[in-house]
């Protein structure tokens, strides 16, 4: 029996579902999606603004793609699921029936009430649109303040930059992304950010966004009472799932589109993947919404073989990510917290002039190897993967580093003792 | 990180751009005469000369135009030739006529222009060279090392819009100019005198122009590079080596030869893109030229047949095409700007592998009836049919391919063209490399974000994020092994490696990550 498969959300995660349901089935797969009307990488938006690549650069797929594999792409909003009739209702277009759904609609920023929130100029950095209207604005922006110090306002102060705009970071840590990199690793960054003329704000949060009478952004006020001057103010503190669609539906919702270790919801046939879906019981040590690229794409393939009957439970590995600080590229593998836990140890090196940093952290009774940073040195995954896997000692990654050194042909080995 | 343009830079670039707007107003300033000694320079004999001069009328004259030569010489020079065959003297007819005209004209270059060429030759040369790298040292100081692609789609020149047509039109017509109407830029040619007179003792021809001109190119554009990619080893010792092999090896050596008289030879140039060198008249010359003459061709030889499946077996065919080749070397250094304008769709891909192949074959068969041809006796059937191939070959490929669109076309087409669509050399060593080479592109895992940085700067218009995001290997033929992609790429998810012949090619890779690998 053929059935209609319908993914919400053309991401990396609802692309990837439909690609490998594609690839064991000739099931009918329709993909309704607002943004855009084909898949492109988020990720590169960045590189959009600052010129390096136009919007068609970001589409990981050419436009014939999608008919020759058969996946109907319709350039839609949807309204509302409706579960009883197993059909969704999307602005335009009629309803459009299922038999097995996918919710795959990813974040949208944080906004927190801000007085001012709502004026022109002030925004979050999620999707083309927002890009848009960036590049809309940016001939009449001389000085801007990015609130929020996570990867994508550091991305967006790097966007800003490139354009000769004054930057303001109000940042609410106390230093650059503490929350989630040891004190350390995220000085260094604080240092980079500095040394490109940042004005890095640290330990202070956006109190008001004042406007003009045109309903223009004037300045911003922080909790120190500081006020900056600012045609424009990017609002990057984090981002919640984009799921107010599915309010009343019967489909159960937290935070997040609630699914269980197959990324099933309480519904049946209806499964929910990416950035929107919040694990009833995340598998250990994860959180329960996970908003990276690589975690949508891997529940996009398990969340494929379920529904082609081959049922696999979300078993996502060792952790790992990547981002790029200005130049200073960076990599994490396993679980590098800020703080040591009580039976975990660590080792770590810098060279601040190359701005390469390398830690371990492991477990102080065995020496076993649990988590790995990386700045400015660039690590095999599958290496570091295996080593954390199979509880491979710090000692043992020290010895055989340059197995490990994933960097171009002729760099310098990074030297530990100068490290 | 600022793009805003420093005074150094602005200041080269005005110093830049008069120097080059100073070499082509000399195309409309020089001054001709036709006269005996003209003529004679122009190396024709005297019966050829004595019909010529009949034809041409009154000489002296004097104050003539460039384009009042061509319209006096041409049809003297046809005239000419007809009556050399009437008389059955067809030994003597000149069938480059361009040519002809244009050694004519410049022997007959007088007045102003010609008498001061030396001061004209530092007047573009030396603000040329120094705007140029003006423009680009400030970037030391004030940019940071690290990928700076900032505003490349905001620059008319560099994003495929009205400059970068302009330039490839420009390109275009001097190309043109340079393989079948040289006189158009016979005070061009004419600047370099100077040079040549102190190295040959001789005025300089059309290929000492545009040699110098190349290697000036590489040399400065090289110095760009290295600059821009100072935070990567990789790239700064393959463009010292590209340097070294145009400056040295390509330049320098054959201009030794010469000074020698020694048979003319370009020691990294391989056949098939040394499209020549088994035609009998370099087989000759090989031949008669004693020890350092077989010497010569045993290195040509040695060339095809060692080298090539060695190196790229053991370094990928990337130890020719980005380290040694000088249609790479000034691809990677003057032609970088424009690598992101490479077609990276599948249709392209298709058109790819029939162009490259479609020239290896002709230049492959045409080689072969060549030497068949050389063992036969004169006048042997193949004769005829191999000198139309020669000059077919020598016509599309040698000169409209690799020239006229090959290098035209970088600033609509990307640096690569004739590499990646036509050079019968990347043909072979890509078949070589495809299945026999230890090179491969490893993608590291599950890190790709499919940002598409790679696929974008691959100047041989690889779909390289095509691979990554599925953790599969990068084994293509075509790839130059440039190493940019590995370069752009914000997450360090490429390294080009030379390893074990064994797992180099995944079919079905699985993404690190995924507990249940799927592949
Ligand atoms: C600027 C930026 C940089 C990033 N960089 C990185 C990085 O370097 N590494 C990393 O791991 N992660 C990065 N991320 C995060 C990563 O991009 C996301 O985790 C990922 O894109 C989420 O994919 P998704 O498929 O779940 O959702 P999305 O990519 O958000 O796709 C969901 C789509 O569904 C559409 N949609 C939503 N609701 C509806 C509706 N009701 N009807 C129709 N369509 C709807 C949305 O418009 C959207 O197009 C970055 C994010 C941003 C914004
Ligand atoms: S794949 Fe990479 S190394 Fe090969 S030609 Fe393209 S950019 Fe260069
Ligand atoms: S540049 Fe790197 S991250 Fe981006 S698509 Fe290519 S391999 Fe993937």
């Amino acid at each position: 029996m053929i059935r209609q498969i319908v993914i919400i959300g053309n991401g990396i995660s609802g692309i990837t579902a439909a690609r490998h349901i594609r690839k064991n089935s000739d099931d009918k797969i329709t993909v309704i999606s607002s943004e855009t009307e084909h898949f492109f990488s988020r990720t590169a938006l960045m590189y959009i603004y600052m010129g390096h690549m136009k919007y068609e650069h970001t589409k990981p797929y050419e436009d014939w793609f999608w008919k020759k594999n058969r996946i109907d792409l319709v350039f839609d909003h949807v309204e509302s699921v409706d579960i009883n009739n197993r059909k969704i209702l999307t602005g335009s277009s009629a309803a459009i029936e299922y038999d097995v759904l996918i919710i795959a609609t990813g974040s949208k920023p944080n906004k927190f009430g801000w007085p001012g929130q709502d004026l022109n100029g002030v925004h979050g950095m999620y999707s083309r649109n927002d890009l848009d209207m960036l590049e809309r604005n940016s001939p009449r922006i001389n000085n801007a303040v990015v609130v929020g110090g996570g990867l994508i306002g550091i991305e967006l102060v790097e966007m800003l930059l490139s354009r000769n705009i004054g930057v303001t970071f109000l940042v609410r840590e106390k230093s650059f992304w503490s929350k989630i990199l040891p004190a350390e690793e995220s000085e260094m960054i604080n240092r980079i950010i500095r040394s490109h003329h940042v004005n890095l704000k640290l330990k202070t949060e956006l109190k008001e966004i004042l406007g003009d009478e045109e309903g223009y952004i004037k300045s911003v006020i922080d909790s120190a009472g500081e006020e900056f001057t600012c045609q424009f103010v990017g609002l990057t503190v984090g981002v919640s799932p984009n799921i107010s669609f599915l309010l009343n539906s019967g489909i159960e919702t937290d935070r997040g589109v609630l699914v269980d270790e197959y990324l099933e919801t309480n519904v049946k046939d209806v499964y929910a993947i990416g950035d929107c879906a919040q694990h009833r019981t995340p598998p250990d040590g994860r959180k329960p919404v996970e908003q990276v690229w690589y975690t949508g794409r891997i529940m996009g393939e398990t969340v494929a073989q379920t529904i082609t009957r081959n049922r696999l439970p979300y078993k996502p590995g060792i952790w790992f990510n990547s981002a790029k600080f200005f130049d200073t590229e960076y990599q994490t593998y396993g679980w590098v917290f800020p703080t040591l836990k009580d039976n975990e140890d660590t080792w770590y090196r810098e060279n601040i002039k190359k701005n390469q940093a390398l830690r371990l952290v492991f477990l102080k009774e065995n020496q076993q190897l649990t988590g790995v940073n990386a700045l400015g040195i660039r690590l095999r995954h599958d290496v570091l993967d295996k080593w954390i896997t199979e509880g491979y000692t710090a000692d043992y990654m020290l010895e055989h580093l340059s197995e490990a050194l994933f960097d171009p042909e002729f760099f310098l080995k990074p030297d530990l003792s100068t490290l | 990180m600022s793009t805003r343009a420093n005074n150094t830079t602005i200041a080269g670039w005005i110093i830049f751009l008069s120097a080059f707007f100073l070499f082509n107003i000399t195309l409309f300033i020089g001054k001709y005469e036709i006269t005996a000694t003209s003529l004679r320079s122009s190396g024709l004999n005297d019966e050829q000369l004595e019909i010529l001069t009949t034809e041409l009328g009154t000489i002296p004259v004097q104050n003539l135009s460039k384009y009042e030569i061509v319209r006096r010489v041409s049809p003297a020079l046809t005239v000419m030739n007809d009556k050399l065959k009437q008389d059955g003297r067809t030994n003597l007819v000149i069938y480059n006529m361009p040519e002809m005209v244009f050694q004519i004209a410049k022997g007959g270059l007088t007045g102003f222009y010609a008498k001061n060429r030396a001061l004209f030759f530092i007047l573009v040369f030396l603000p040329g060279i120094l705007g140029a790298l003006m423009i680009y040292m400030p970037k030391l100081k004030h940019e940071k090392p690290g990928i700076k692609n900032n505003g490349i789609y905001f620059n008319p020149l560099t994003a495929r819009k009205w400059l970068g047509y302009s330039l490839s039109a420009y390109l275009v017509l001097f190309y043109v100019f340079l393989y079948f109407l040289p006189v158009h830029i016979t005070e061009m040619i004419a600047i370099t005198d100077p040079v040549s007179e102190s190295i040959l003792g001789s005025p300089a021809g059309k290929w000492f122009m545009y040699g110098l001109l190349y290697t000036i190119f590489i040399l400065v554009m090289g110095i760009r590079f290295i600059i821009r990619y100072r935070h990567n080893r990789y790239q700064i010792l393959r463009t010292i080596s590209v340097i070294f092999f145009q400056t040295v090896i390509a330049f320098s050596i054959p201009q030794i030869l010469t000074i020698l008289q020694k048979p003319y030879m370009d020691f990294k140039n391989i056949w098939p893109l040394d499209y020549s060198f088994f035609f009998s008249y370099r087989i000759n010359e090989y031949l008669s030229a004693g020890t350092l003459g077989y010497f010569m061709l045993f290195w040509g030889i040695a060339l095809i047949i060692i080298a090539v499946p060695l190196f790229t077996w053991l370094y990928g065919k990337r130890w020719y095409c980005s380290w040694v080749c000088g249609c790479g070397g000034l691809a990677e250094t003057a032609g970088d700007p424009f690598r992101q304008l490479s077609d990276k769709s599948l249709k392209a891909w298709k058109f790819e592998r029939i162009a490259i192949y479609s020239v290896l074959v002709f230049a492959s068969v045409m080689t072969l009836l060549t030497i068949v041809s050389m063992f036969l006796p004169d006048n042997n059937i193949f004769g005829a049919p191999v000198n139309v191939l020669h000059g077919i070959y020598g016509f599309l490929v040698g000169s409209v391919l690799a020239g006229v669109i090959g290098t035209g076309f970088y600033p609509v087409m990307g640096n690569r063209v004739w590499c990646r669509f036509f050079c019968p050399l990347a043909g072979y060593l890509g078949i070589i490399q495809r299945f026999k080479s230890r090179f491969r592109i490893t993608t590291n895992g599950g890190q790709c974000i499919s940002c598409g940085n790679c696929s974008t700067y691959c100047e041989m218009g690889i779909d390289v994020r095509s691979y990554a995001q599925n953790g599969q290997n990068i084994v293509r033929a075509s790839c130059v092994g440039c190493g940019i992609c590995a370069a752009v790429c914000p997450r360090g998810v490429l390294k080009l490696e030379n390893g074990p012949v064994k797992g180099r090619i995944k079919e079905n890779p699985v993404l690190t990550g995924n507990l249940n690998n799927i592949s």
